[in-house]
C-alpha cells in the first residue's frame, strides 16, 4: 500500500545507493577531491567559505551539487506531488543542531556520505568515524524512545516552501554570473580557491547535473545515511540500511575500477587518524543528526520538497561551518583544531540539554 | 477497539514510534494513523506490515493521508 513510488521499494533504495556511490566515485575521477565525490558538510563548509562567512582559503568554491541536491528534490516533489510548504517545528533548535552538526563532521573531516566513501576509497580511519556516528545516533535513539520530539510543523503558504530552492537558484546565479578569473581568488561576488580541496572540482555542468540527478532519485527513495542506522538500532529496520550500504560498495567497486581505492590509516587524502576525536566529532554530528531526524544529505533533500525547518537546519550548517574555520574548530589533515576538543563538549553538552528538555511537546 | 493516532507534522521516526507503540497493545485491533507527507505514509505502512499488521486503507485527508491498519 504505498503506492507506485517504486524508488521506495528495497531494489528501489539499493538502486539510489548504488547509483549515489557511482556517481559520487566518478566526480572524484572528474577533478572532486579524493575520497570526497560528494561530502554534503564539506560542500556546504566550501559554499560557507565562496560566500566569506570564513576565510580558510583552501576551502572557498560554492557546489553546484549542494544546488543541484535542492533544486531536483523540489523538482521531483512537484512533479510527484509531493510539494508540501511546511514549518514550525522548533526551528531555532533546528538551527543549533545543524551548526554542531557542521562542526562535529569537521572534527571528523566528513559528513555520513563523506564517512562511507572514505572507506569506499580505503580510509581506515572512516571506520572509526562510522563507530562514532552509530553511537551518536543510538544516544539520539534512547531520546527517540523517552518521548523526545520538537514538536509539530504546520502548513503554510507555498512561498515558504519556495524559499529554499529560490535561494539555492541565487547561488547558482552567482556562480554563473561570477566566474573564477583565471589564477585569482576572488570573482565580484565570490571567493574562490586556488589550491586544497576547494581546488578540486569537477565541470561545473557536470557537478549540477549529477546534483540534480541525485536529487531526484533521493527525493523519491527517501535516502538518508543516519536514519539507515537509526531505523536498524530503533527498529531493527534494515530498509534504509540497504541503500547505505549499495553507496558504500558501489562505491567501492567503481574506485577499484577507476584506481582509486588505497588502503591504510595514514596519509589518506583529507583525513587524520586521531582516532578519539575521529570518534567524538561524528558521535556529535551524529546525535544532532538524530535529533533533527536526518542526515545533512536529507535535510536538503526535505528542504527542495517545502520543509522550511530542514532548510533552516542547513542554513544552521553553513553558519556552523563559518564558526568552525573562523574560529579554530575543525580539523585539517595535520589533526584537530586549536579548539576543536571544546567545541565537541560544548556541541555534546547542548545536544544532550536539547535531548533530555524537549519531550511530548504537543505529540 | 479502533485507535486513532494523529502523527501530522512530526519529524522521522516519530510516526512510525507512535504506530508500533499502539500496535503493541493487546486490545487494539484496528489502527487508524494520520500523517502529513508522503514519507511517513511509506514509513508507517512498511513498519506496520513489518510487524505482522495488514494495511487495509490508504486515503487522502486534509492534505495529508489517513492509513487503517488491521493487527494480524
Amino acid at each position: 500500500m504505498t503506492g507506485k513510488n517504486i524508488f521506495a521499494t528495497r531494489w528501489g533504495i539499493i538502486g539510489v545507493g548504488a547509483a549515489i556511490g557511482i556517481l559520487a566515485a566518478f566526480l572524484q575521477k572528474l577533478g572532486n577531491p579524493a575520497n570526497m565525490g560528494i561530502c554534503v558538510a564539506c560542500f556546504e563548509r566550501d559554499i560557507a567559505g565562496a560566500l566569506g562567512l570564513h576565510r580558510a582559503e583552501v576551502v572557498q568554491y560554492l557546489r553546484p551539487e549542494i544546488v543541484g541536491f535542492v533544486l531536483g528534490s523540489f523538482v521531483a516533489a512537484y512533479l510527484a506531488r509531493e510539494f508540501r510548504p511546511r514549518v514550525g517545528s522548533a526551528p531555532i533548535v533546528r538551527f543549533v543542531l545543524g551548526a554542531f552538526a557542521m562542526i562535529g563532521a569537521l572534527v571528523f573531516l566528513g559528513c555520513p556520505w563523506r564517512a562511507a566513501l572514505r572507506l569506499a576509497g580505503g580510509d581506515g580511519n572512516a571506520l572509526v568515524g562510522l563507530a562514532g556516528l552509530t553511537f551518536g545516533i543510538w544516544i539520539g535513539t534512547l531520546f527517540l524512545k523517552k518521548g523526545y520530539n520538537l514538536g509539530r510543523s504546520q502548513a503554510t503558504h507555498t512561498a515558504v516552501g519556495w524559499v529554499m530552492p529560490l535561494i539555492m537558484l541565487g547561488f547558482l546565479a552567482l556562480l554563473l554570473i561570477s566566474p573564477q578569473p583565471e589564477g585569482q581568488a576572488k570573482s565580484e561576488f565570490l571567493f574562490y580557491s586556488l589550491k586544497g580541496p576547494g581546488a578540486a572540482h569537477a565541470p561545473l555542468a557536470i557537478s549540477l547535473a549529477i546534483g540534480l540527478g541525485i536529487g531526484i532519485l533521493a527525493q523519491r527513495s527517501r535516502f538518508c545515511t543516519m536514519g539507515a542506522i537509526r531505523d536498524g538500532l530503533l527498529f531493527g529496520h534494515v530498509h534504509l540500511l540497504s541503500g547505505f550500504i549499495s553507496l558504500i560498495l558501489f562505491a567501492f567497486l567503481t574506485n577499484l575500477l577507476l584506481g582509486q581505492f588505497h588502503p591504510g590509516f595514514t596519509g589518506q587524502p583529507i583525513a587524520h587518524d586521531q582516532h578519539v576525536w575521529n570518534f567524538a566529532g561524528m558521535t556529535l554530528a551524529g546525535l544532532a543528526f538524530a535529533l533533527a531526524g536526518g542526515c545533512p544529505g536529507r535535510q536538503l533533500f526535505l528542504a527542495g520538497e517545502g520543509d522550511g525547518d530542514a532548510a533552516v537546519f542547513v542554513l544552521g550548517m553553513i553558519v556552523g561551518a563559518g564558526f568552525a574555520h573562523n574560529f579554530g574548530l575543525a580539523s585539517s589533515p595535520n589533526g584537530i583544531g586549536p579548539h576543536g576538543m571544546a567545541a565537541v563538549a560544548v556541541g555534546l553538552t547542548v545536544c544532550l540539554l536539547i535531548g533530555l528538555t524537549m519531550r511530548n511537546k504537543n505529540a | 477497539m479502533t485507535t486513532m493516532v494523529d502523527a501530522r507534522g512530526l519529524s522521522c521516526p516519530q510516526p512510525v514510534i507512535m504506530a508500533l507503540d499502539e500496535m503493541k497493545k493487546e486490545d487494539n485491533r484496528e489502527l487508524v494513523v494520520l500523517v502529513d507527507t508522503d514519507t511517513s505514509k511509506e514509513n508507517v505502512s512498511r513498519a506496520a506490515t513489518s510487524q505482522g499488521g495488514q494495511v487495509s486503507e490508504v486515503s487522502e485527508e486534509g492534505g495529508g493521508y489517513r492509513i487503517t491498519v488491521r493487527k494480524g
